[in-house]
C-alpha cells in the first residue's frame, strides 16, 4: 500500500502530475478578490476566511476527474481491480496520496494568501486549522464523483456538479467554525466538530462508494 | 500442488448483444489455450470475463487444487490487456517495483526479496537489459510492450490471460514470447492468448469465436 502512495505522489510532483495547479488556482482566486472588492480593508478581512475557503474548494476540485481516469486510461485500473488487495483500501490510498500532493499544500499556502486579504492572526490560524480538516472530506466526496464519472472522456465538469452538493456542508461548518474564532458570541468547536465528523464519515463511506462504482464501471 | 482451469457454459454479452454463450473447457496444470477469432468476435471479452472484469451472464469460471477455493478466481490471474498499465512519467523500473510491490509476490515457488533486483531479472528475460532507468514513456512502442510483459514475471500468477501479447513486436520479440509463455507452462501456468498472429504454442488447445452479430 505504502507503493501506491510514493507511487501516486511521484506520478503527481512529476511534469503533467498537476499537483502545482491546484495552488495556482487557489492563489490567483484569491489574488483577485482584493482588486474586485476595492481596497476597503475592513470588508477584506469580513470576507477572508470565505473567500479562503471558497477558493480552496474550487481549487480541490480541479484535478479531481483525473483520480481514476488516468488509471483506467492506461490499463492500471484493470490490474488493481484483481487484486488481494481491497479495492476499497487501494481507493482510500489513492485519495490520501492527491489529498497529500494537492489539498495539503493548499493548507499550507492558505496563511500566505491570509495576509492578502487583511486577516488577523487569529482568523488566518483559524481558517489553516478547519481547512486541514475539511479539505480531506473534499477529496473523499470527490472520490465517489470521479469513480462515477470514470468511463466518460470528458467528465471533469460532471464530477464538479455531481460533488458540489455534497461538499456544500463541508464549506458551511468550516467557514463558520473559522468566523466562530474571531467573533466573540459564537463557539468555535461545534462546528469544528461537525466539519471532522463529516471528514471521518466520508472517509468511511467515501472509499466504500468509490470501490462500489468502480467494479460497476469496469466492462 | 497441481491445479486445474474450469470454465462450464460462461457466456457473456455486451449491452443486449450476446458475444459468446457456453463455453466449456478444462486446462490442466501447464495447458494453453488460443482464442483466435475475427475482430470483433468477442476475444477479448471472453478474457475480460475470465478476468472478473465483465460480468458474465452465466456459467461458472473455477480454479481447482493449489488455491485457497473462497478467494475470487481473479486473484490468481494475470491479465496482460491492449493497454499496458504502466506509467508514462514513471521510469520502467519503477513501474514494476510498483506492480511487484502492489500484487505481492503470490505464492511464488521462487520468492525473490528485493522487488528492485526482480524487476532487472524481468527486464533482461524481455530484452529490455539496461533500460530501466528511462521513463515509460521514451520507449517505443515495442519496447513498452515488452516491459508489459515484464510484469508478468515479477509477480507469480498461476494463470496467464493475455491478449494480443505481440501486438507492435517485431519478429524476434515474438520468438520471445513464445519462450516465456512455454516457460510459464513448463512450471506448471497455464496460459490463455487471444491472437491473430501466428503464435507457436505447442500443444495448446483452440478456441474460435464467431460471434452471434457479425454477418460472415
Amino acid at each position: 500500500m505504502m507503493a501506491l502512495y510514493l507511487r501516486d505522489l511521484r506520478l503527481a510532483t512529476r511534469a503533467g502530475g498537476g499537483a502545482l495547479t491546484g495552488i495556482l488556482f487557489f492563489m490567483a482566486v484569491v489574488a483577485v478578490v482584493p482588486f474586485g472588492l476595492g481596497p476597503d480593508l475592513k470588508l477584506l478581512a469580513r470576507v477572508g476566511p470565505a473567500m479562503l475557503w471558497i477558493g480552496a474548494l474550487l481549487a480541490s476540485l480541479l484535478g479531481l476527474d483525473r483520480l481514476f481516469q488516468a488509471e483506467r486510461e492506461d490499463g492500471a485500473l484493470d490490474v488493481m481491480l484483481m487484486q488481494e488487495t481491497p479495492l476499497v483500501l487501494t481507493v482510500f490510498v489513492k485519495c490520501l496520496a492527491h489529498w497529500t500532493a494537492s489539498g495539503l499544500p493548499l493548507v499550507l499556502v492558505s496563511p500566505l494568501l491570509g495576509l492578502f486579504l487583511n486577516m488577523e492572526p487569529t482568523a488566518i490560524l483559524a481558517t489553516m486549522l478547519t481547512l486541514l480538516a475539511g479539505t480531506p472530506a473534499i477529496t473523499l466526496i470527490g472520490a465517489m464523483g470521479a469513480a462515477v464519472a470514470v468511463a466518460l472522456p470528458r467528465g471533469g465538469l460532471l464530477v464538479s456538479i455531481l460533488v458540489l452538493p455534497l461538499v456544500i456542508p463541508v464549506l458551511i461548518f468550516g467557514v463558520s467554525a473559522a468566523y466562530a474564532a474571531v467573533q466573540d458570541p459564537a463557539p468555535f468547536l461545534p462546528p469544528f466538530m461537525i466539519l471532522t465528523a463529516i471528514t471521518l464519515f466520508f472517509a468511511v463511506i467515501g472509499p466504500a462508494a468509490a470501490a462500489v462504482a468502480l467494479r460497476a464501471s469496469s466492462e | 500442488m497441481p491445479f486445474r482451469l474450469r470454465v462450464d457454459g460462461l457466456g457473456a454479452s455486451r449491452g443486449e448483444d450476446p458475444i459468446f454463450r457456453e463455453v466449456c473447457l478444462v486446462l490442466d496444470a501447464g495447458g494453453a489455450l488460443l482464442v483466435t477469432g475475427r475482430n470483433g468476435t468477442g476475444k477479448s471479452t471472453f478474457l475480460r470475463t475470465l478476468a472478473g472484469l465483465h460480468p458474465a451472464d452465466s456459467g461458472t469460471i473455477l480454479l481447482e487444487g493449489g488455491v485457497d477455493p473462497r478467494s475470487p478466481v481473479r486473484e490468481s490471474l494475470h491479465y496482460l490487456g491492449h493497454r499496458n498499465a504502466m506509467k508514462r512519467d514513471l521510469t520502467v523500473a519503477e513501474n514494476l517495483v510498483f506492480w511487484s510491490r502492489f500484487s505481492g509476490q503470490g505464492d511464488d515457488p521462487v520468492k525473490d526479496a528485493d522487488p528492485a533486483l526482480h524487476a532487472d531479472t524481468a527486464l533482461e528475460a524481455v530484452g529490455l537489459g539496461g533500460l530501466g532507468h528511462l521513463p515509460f514513456g521514451y520507449l517505443s512502442a515495442g519496447q513498452q510492450r515488452r516491459a508489459a510483459l515484464a510484469r508478468l514475471l515479477i509477480a507469480y500468477r498461476p494463470v496467464w490471460l493475455m491478449d494480443e501479447p505481440t501486438a507492435a513486436l517485431d519478429t524476434a520479440s515474438e520468438r520471445m514470447v513464445e519462450a516465456l509463455i512455454a516457460g510459464h507452462r513448463a512450471t506448471g501456468g497455464i496460459v490463455i492468448a487471444a491472437t491473430h498472429q501466428a503464435l507457436d504454442i505447442p500443444g495448446a488447445q483452440m478456441l474460435t469465436m464467431t460471434g452471434f452479430a457479425v454477418p460472415v
